[in-house]
């Protein structure tokens, strides 16, 4: 905890984000499992987060002081699992239980149960609420800590996301950082086509945030922005990260397919190659 | 009971770091105390119900030991998947706190009336659901709260509601009903704003030589089932008394574990509130007149059932 800022190791973390993707892969083929796409959309973020900008310690995943990431997306249950068990949070044999009678690998994350999971997650809307408890929390309690809630951009739809963002603006939440992947799709159609989301970071702008724009697959990027926060704006931040759904393989890719099929063994293999795995 | 509330929160807040108070913009000056004593720990999360229930979950899973404050059906129906998602399946430590029980903000229309609430909340796991009888059992209902560890809703009446206990009540018990009138003939449970109804309806039975035995059930949720196996034991006509849907409130609770542990015994009648919307304009005591929910009218059809038993 409270170490250096560490170094930023760019081709390290492209690395990470690939051996990530393989993983997630892998559990969506042998759970047979939906949310492939939502997941591989975030990796990068998730690689930036756990590889570079949280202070966590897999050993004291409790410890009062370490800053939180809340995976509001809850869908993208298989990301933050392989990310977790890649960090030494839990072993990671334990994620051939994803999804599988009696485990603690639900298809969405579980309350009280999996070390390293901040929130029971997979209702829409309710993260950036407890996220923003969570970095006031901090501040009654005179602890400095960064919350960080990955949001998706169909879950903008929901009124608490708005809820909580005038209320993290009111409190000048500045411990705050709201990202949002935004993989330009939901579940069944364009999120741009479904509900008027555009213009995103404006909106996020006008509810009093510090809004960034940013190529959510340049981990480097992500990684720079999320470790600014507290940027000193005094307002909480917000990551608009342009991303793409099903990103890192290219015949799932921007296929909305993707949302809810699995892969074969056979597209696993591809998926892989392409990723530069063995 | 709400300036009670706000005077033991207050209290409270004084001798415990941990209380965090949050109001959905209600409460003109109500709590100016609370605030001018804490104000780093008093939040007006404006009309934005469901982000006070998320960030209160979020404070509670930190040490912190919120009470989020508005009218019933705002901090309860409003926000109902936030409290059973966020607040009780984390098992984070809030207090739910709403005025305004059953038909208490009456003339404000049906969209200020809470009669689901105590069915709503009572079927999620970890829910404690308290409805004080009177200010008394409600200062013991908010120190109870925070000597625990779960979440917990309490369902407060409005205002100037009458006394029914003489003072503080050191032995208050979450889970433990408490006997307020011993009788022997009929047995009175009541719960929440209903009590002092439930008081003067065991003292217009007495006058008609009925001994009526009136039990608070402050706790909805866990039931004191052991006050229950005793008064079906002992009665042979018990009668449930809440300010609430006839569907999935107290009498419900009671009528299925009556169902669940009981082979025969007491009678049981249930008054409540039937199932509709109470639409029409005027004050709490109109709609209690209307709906049946005074003591008069407890009291005479418990007369009645007394005098013809069911077939």
């Amino acid at each position: 905890m409270n170490a250096l800022m560490p170094t930023l190791d760019g081709l390290g973390l492209r690395a990470r984000a690939a051996q990530l993707r393989g993983r997630i892969i892998d559990m969506c083929h042998a759970a047979s499992s939906a949310h492939l796409g939502s997941s591989l959309s975030c990796a990068d973020v998730l690689t930036a987060a756990y590889w570079h900008v949280l202070k966590v310690d897999p050993a004291h995943p409790t410890d009062p002081l370490r800053d939180r990431f809340i995976l509001s997306k809850g869908h993208a249950a298989m990301a933050i699992y392989a990310a977790l068990a890649m960090r030494g949070f839990f072993p990671e044999a334990e994620l051939a239980t994803y999804n599988q009678d009696g485990g603690r690998l639900a298809e969405h994350p579980p309350a009280n149960q999996l070390p390293g999971v901040e929130a029971a997650t997979g209702s829409l809307g309710h993260g950036l609420p407890l996220a923003a408890g969570i970095a006031l929390a901090g501040r009654i309690q005179g602890r400095d800590y960064r919350v960080f809630a990955l949001l998706s951009d169909g879950e903008n739809n929901e009124g608490s996301v708005w809820e909580a963002a005038m209320f993290a603006a009111g409190q000048r939440l500045e411990n705050l950082c709201a990202i949002i992947d935004y993989n330009k799709w939901q579940a069944t159609d364009r999120s741009n086509d479904v509900l008027a989301l555009a213009p995103l970071a404006d909106k996020w702008r006008a509810f009093g945030w510090d809004a960034v724009e940013l190529d959510g697959h340049d981990v480097e990027a992500l990684a720079r922005v999320m470790q600014k926060v507290p940027n000193g704006s005094g307002k909480p931040v917000a990551i608009v990260a342009h991303t793409v759904k099903g990103k890192g393989v290219s015949f799932m890719e921007d296929d909305n397919n993707w949302h809810y099929r699995a892969p074969t063994a056979a597209e696993v293999a591809l998926a892989r190659a392409e990723l530069g795995l063995s | 009971m709400r300036n009670a509330f706000a005077d033991e929160v207050t209290k409270l807040g004084m001798v415990d770091p941990r209380l965090v108070l949050l109001s959905g913009d209600i409460g003109n000056k109500l709590f100016d105390r609370f605030k001018a004593a804490q104000p780093e720990r008093f939040f007006n999360c404006g009309v934005a119900e469901q982000n006070m229930t998320g960030v209160a979950t979020g404070l509670a899973m930190n040490g912190l030991r919120p009470f989020t404050y508005t009218i019933a059906p705002f901090c309860t129906t409003r926000c109902l998947e936030q409290i059973r998602t966020d607040v009780a399946y984390h098992e984070a430590p809030v207090t739910i706190v709403a005025v305004g029980a059953g038909l208490a903000y009456a003339g404000l229309g049906p969209t200020h009336h809470a009669c689901e609430d105590i069915a709503f909340l009572r079927a999620i796991p970890n829910m404690v659901v308290l409805a004080p009888g009177d200010a008394w059992e409600l200062r013991a209902a908010v120190r109870a709260v925070l000597a625990q560890d779960r979440p917990a809703y309490i369902r407060l009446g409005k205002k100037g509601e009458p006394l029914v206990h003489g003072g503080p009540l050191p032995d208050f018990q979450i889970g433990k009903a408490i006997t307020v009138v011993e009788g022997l003939d009929v047995c009175l449970l009541s719960t929440g704003n209903m009590l002092p109804e439930a008081v003067a309806a065991a003292s217009l039975l007495r006058q008609k030589g009925v001994a009526t035995r009136v039990v608070s059930f402050h706790t909805v949720k866990p039931l004191d089932t052991a006050c229950l196996r005793e008064a079906f034991t002992r009665f042979s006509l018990v009668a449930t008394v809440e300010e609430h849907s006839l569907i999935g409130g107290f009498g419900s609770a009671v009528a299925e574990w009556v169902s669940d542990h009981l082979a025969g015994g007491a009678r049981l009648i249930r008054f409540g509130a039937p199932d509709q919307f109470f639409k029409k304009s005027g004050e709490h005591e109109y709609a209690r007149r209307e709906l049946g929910l005074t003591a008069e009218h407890i009291a005479e059809r418990l007369v009645r059932a007394i005098s013809q038993p069911a077939a």
